[in-house]
C-alpha cells in the first residue's frame, strides 16, 4: 500500500501528459498480460473485430463464383448493374432494418410500411389533385409516424418488437388496401400527374453500366447512415441500447427514447424507399415487395449483423443485400429454377448465423 | 472512534433514519451511515440485512420510505442512478454496466460524450472522438491501467480486472464526489482481485472517498479505513478493522457476539 501512495503522491504533483505516459513509471503496477492464442482463436478474434468482413469474402467468392458457373452473361456490365439496381429496394429496406436489429429488436413491418407510404404519395398526388412535393412529404410523414408507432408500443407496453411488428405489418397491410381498395395506381396515371414520382428510376449509363438514380440514393443512405452510426453520440447509443440495454440505462442513455427515435430514423428511411420503389416498379400497387420484410432481414443476418444486437456494421447490410442480389441474378443465369435460388439464400442465412454464433463466442 | 481523526471533518456522505419497506418486509429500518473524505468505508452485512437495500438507497435506485440523504452537508432526493451520478455519486455495479461491444472510450464516455464544437456538434451531436480517446487514455494511466495499449480496443476482449480498471476510471473521472463499489472482486481470481484492490487504493489516494461492499472479509479489512456492520436492517456498529480479527466482525455480523458499544 505505501508504495502505491508513494507513487500517486508523486503523480498528483506532476501529471503525465499523454505522449509520456508510455513507458512510465505507471506501467509497473497493473500489468495485464494477454495469453497465447491458436490460429483458429486468432481468426475468431479478427472476424469479431472486423463482422464485415465475412459478408465481403462471402461476396467475392460468389462472384468469382457465379463468374464460372454462369461465364460472361453474369459478368457483363450490364447485368452487374442490374443487380444494384434489383437490389435497391431491399437495400434500402436493409439498411432501416439495420437500426433496429442492432438495437436487438426486429422489425417485420418494414415493407408494408414502406407500401402503406407510397400509397400516400401516389393518391394525394395523382389521384387527390395534392402537389407532387407535398404529397411526397405526407408519404415521408407517415413513414417516421408508422415507425414511432412501433417505436412507442415496443417502450411504452414492453412487448417484444417482433410481436409488435407482426400486428403493425397486418394493421398497415389493412390501411394499404384499405386507402387503395386493392387498386393499383398505373404507372401511366403517374408520369401524367405526378412524374417527380418516378424520379428515382431514371437512368444513367456509365459506360455500359446503367444505373437508376435509386442505387446512388441507396448507397448514399447506407453513408449517411454510417456517420450517423459511428460518428454521433446518437448513433453510439444504438449500439450501447443493443448490446446491454440496463448498462445502458445505468450510463444515463434514456433508452425508451432513444428506442423511438431509432424505429422513428428507420420509419423516415423506409419512406425515403417508398419513393425509390415508385420509380423502380412504375406502378404503386398495394399487393407489392410482399416479402420485403423477410428479405430485408436476411440482407441484415448475412449482413454480419447479429439478431442479439450490438453488433454489426451498416455497410455489412448493403454486402448482404449485394450477395442476395449476386445469388439470385448468377443460379437464374445458370439456368437454376426459382426454388433452388431459394434453397441456395436459406442455406446462405442459416451458414451467416452460425458464423456470428461462432464469433460471438469470444467474448466469453 | 479512531485515531485517523476523521471525526475532525465534515463527512462528505451521511444518511440518516433510512427506512424502506417491501409490503410487510423491513429492509431497511432507521438505518444510518457516514463517510468521511478520503476513507474507504466496507459495508458488511448478513445475507439479507439490508445492505443492498442500502447501497441501492444511496444510489438513487430504490427510493427510500422515509429518511434523508446528505451531499457535502446539503440535503438532496434523487430518483434515480443517473441524478445521484450528476450529483456526484458514481456506483461501479458489480456487472459494472459496460457495454462490451463497445470500446473502451466509447464506454467511459457513454452517455457524457465529448461533441465537436459549433454547429455538428450541438445539433448533430458529433463526437470529438480523438478528444475522448486522449482522456479516457489520461484517465486510465492516472490509475496505473496503462498497459491497455488500444483504447479502441472493445471490451468484451479485456479481462475481467480490465473491465473492473474501465468501470473504475469511469465512475471517478466526471467530478465525483463518492464513489460505491458493489462486490468489485465477486468475480475475480485472485491476481485480478489484488489489482483492483490496488485500485481502490488509488482512488482513495486522489481524495475520493469509497463505499465498498463486499463479501470478502479479508479484502474488506485490507482496504478498509472503517467497517460499517449492517444487521437486521439497520446500522450495528462501525468497527475500526485494526482493533478487531474477521472472526469479531462475522460473530457482529450474525448476532453470536454483542456489538461493541459505537459512540
Amino acid at each position: 500500500m505505501n508504495k502505491i501512495s508513494d507513487d500517486i503522491n508523486k503523480d498528483l504533483k506532476d501529471q503525465p501528459k499523454f505522449s509520456e505516459d508510455i513507458g512510465s513509471k505507471n506501467q509497473e503496477h497493473h500489468t495485464f498480460e494477454q495469453g497465447e492464442q491458436s490460429i483458429l482463436k486468432k481468426i475468431q478474434h479478427f472476424l469479431h473485430g472486423n463482422p464485415t468482413i465475412v459478408p465481403v469474402i462471402i461476396l467475392i467468392l460468389s462472384v468469382i463464383a457465379f463468374g464460372f458457373i454462369a461465364g460472361g452473361r453474369f459478368f457483363s456490365a450490364f447485368n452487374l448493374s442490374l443487380i444494384v439496381q434489383q437490389v435497391t429496394i431491399v437495400g434500402i429496406l436493409a439498411a432501416a432494418q439495420t437500426l433496429i436489429i442492432l438495437t436487438a429488436g426486429i422489425d417485420l413491418s418494414v415493407a408494408a410500411m414502406m407500401v402503406l407510404a407510397s400509397v400516400f404519395m401516389g393518391k394525394l398526388s395523382v389521384e387527390m389533385g395534392m402537389p407532387t412535393l407535398p404529397a411526397i412529404a405526407v408519404g415521408f410523414i407517415s413513414g417516421i409516424a408508422t415507425g414511432a408507432f412501433n417505436g412507442l408500443l415496443v417502450t411504452r407496453l414492453r412487448l417484444p418488437p417482433f410481436i409488435v411488428t407482426l400486428g403493425t405489418w397486418n394493421i398497415f397491410f389493412a390501411l394499404v388496401i384499405f386507402f387503395t381498395g386493392s387498386q393499383s395506381i398505373r404507372s401511366s396515371d403517374i408520369e401524367v400527374n405526378a412524374p417527380l414520382l418516378h424520379f428515382w428510376g431514371e437512368r444513367i449509363n456509365l459506360g455500359g453500366f446503367v444505373f437508376t438514380y435509386g442505387a446512388f440514393l441507396m448507397i448514399a443512405i447506407f453513408i449517411f447512415l454510417w456517420f450517423l452510426l459511428n460518428k454521433t453520440a446518437w448513433g453510439r447509443h444504438v449500439y450501447a441500447i443493443g448490446d446491454d440495454k440496463e448498462a445502458a440505462e445505468l450510463s444515463g442513455i434514456r433508452t425508451d427514447r432513444m428506442l423511438v427515435s431509432i424505429y422513428a430514423v428507420a420509419g423516415l428511411v423506409v419512406a425515403i424507399g417508398a419513393w425509390v420503389s415508385i420509380g423502380r416498379v412504375g406502378s404503386v400497387s398495394p399487393t407489392s415487395f410482399y416479402e420485403g420484410n423477410l428479405d430485408s432481414i436476411t440482407a441484415v443476418v448475412i449482413g454480419g449483423t447479429s439478431l442479439f444486437g450490438g453488433r454489426g456494421t451498416i455497410i455489412g447490410s448493403l454486402f448482404g443485400a449485394l450477395i442476395v442480389g449476386v445469388f439470385s441474378s448468377g443460379l437464374s443465369i445458370a439456368g437454376l429454377d426459382v426454388l433452388w435460388q431459394r434453397f441456395a439464400l436459406g442455406c446462405l442465412i442459416i451458414i451467416a448465423v452460425g458464423i456470428d454464433q461462432w464469433i460471438r463466442k469470444v467474448s466469453n | 472512534m479512531d485515531k485517523k481523526g476523521f471525526k475532525l471533518m465534515e463527512p462528505v456522505l451521511v444518511a440518516k433514519n433510512l427506512s424502506k419497506k417491501y409490503g410487510t418486509v423491513v429492509a431497511l429500518e432507521s438505518a444510518d451511515l457516514e463517510l468521511y473524505p478520503g476513507e474507504v468505508l466496507g459495508v458488511i452485512g448478513d445475507n439479507g440485512a439490508g445492505k443492498s437495500t442500502l447501497i441501492k438507497v444511496l444510489c438513487g435506485a430504490v427510493i427510500p420510505d422515509s429518511g434523508e440523504i446528505l451531499l457535502d452537508g446539503k440535503k438532496v432526493t434523487f430518483t434515480s442512478p443517473i441524478e445521484a451520478r450528476t450529483l456526484g455519486i458514481e456506483t461501479v455495479y458489480q456487472n459494472l454496466a459496460l457495454s462490451p461491444a463497445l470500446s473502451i472510450t466509447d464506454n467511459m464516455f457513454l452517455g457524457r460524450e465529448i461533441r465537436q464544437k459549433g454547429f455538428i456538434g450541438k445539433f448533430l451531436r458529433f463526437l470529438d472522438q480523438k478528444a475522448m480517446a486522449e482522456e479516457a487514455r489520461k484517465r486510465l494511466s492516472d490509475l496505473g491501467l496503462l498497459t491497455i495499449q488500444n483504447i479502441n480496443q472493445l471490451v468484451e476482449t479485456l479481462s475481467g480486472g480490465q473491465r473492473q480498471g474501465v468501470a473504475v476510471a469511469r465512475a471517478t473521472s466526471f467530478g465525483t464526489k463518492v464513489v460505491i463499489m458493489d462486490e468489485p472482486t465477486a468475480a475475480l481470481g485472485v491476481k485480478e482481485s489484488r489489482r483492483v484492490l490496488e485500485l481502490i487504493g488509488e482512488v482513495r489516494a486522489r481524495g475520493i472517498p469509497i463505499i465498498l461492499i463486499s463479501h470478502n472479509m479479508p479484502h474488506v479489512f485490507e482496504v478498509a479505513d472503517r467497517i460499517h456492520i449492517h444487521r437486521l436492517g439497520t446500522r450495528l456498529c462501525v468497527i475500526d478493522p485494526k482493533k478487531y480479527e474477521m472472526s469479531d466482525a462475522v460473530a457482529f455480523m450474525t448476532g453470536a457476539k454483542a456489538a461493541p458499544v459505537s459512540n
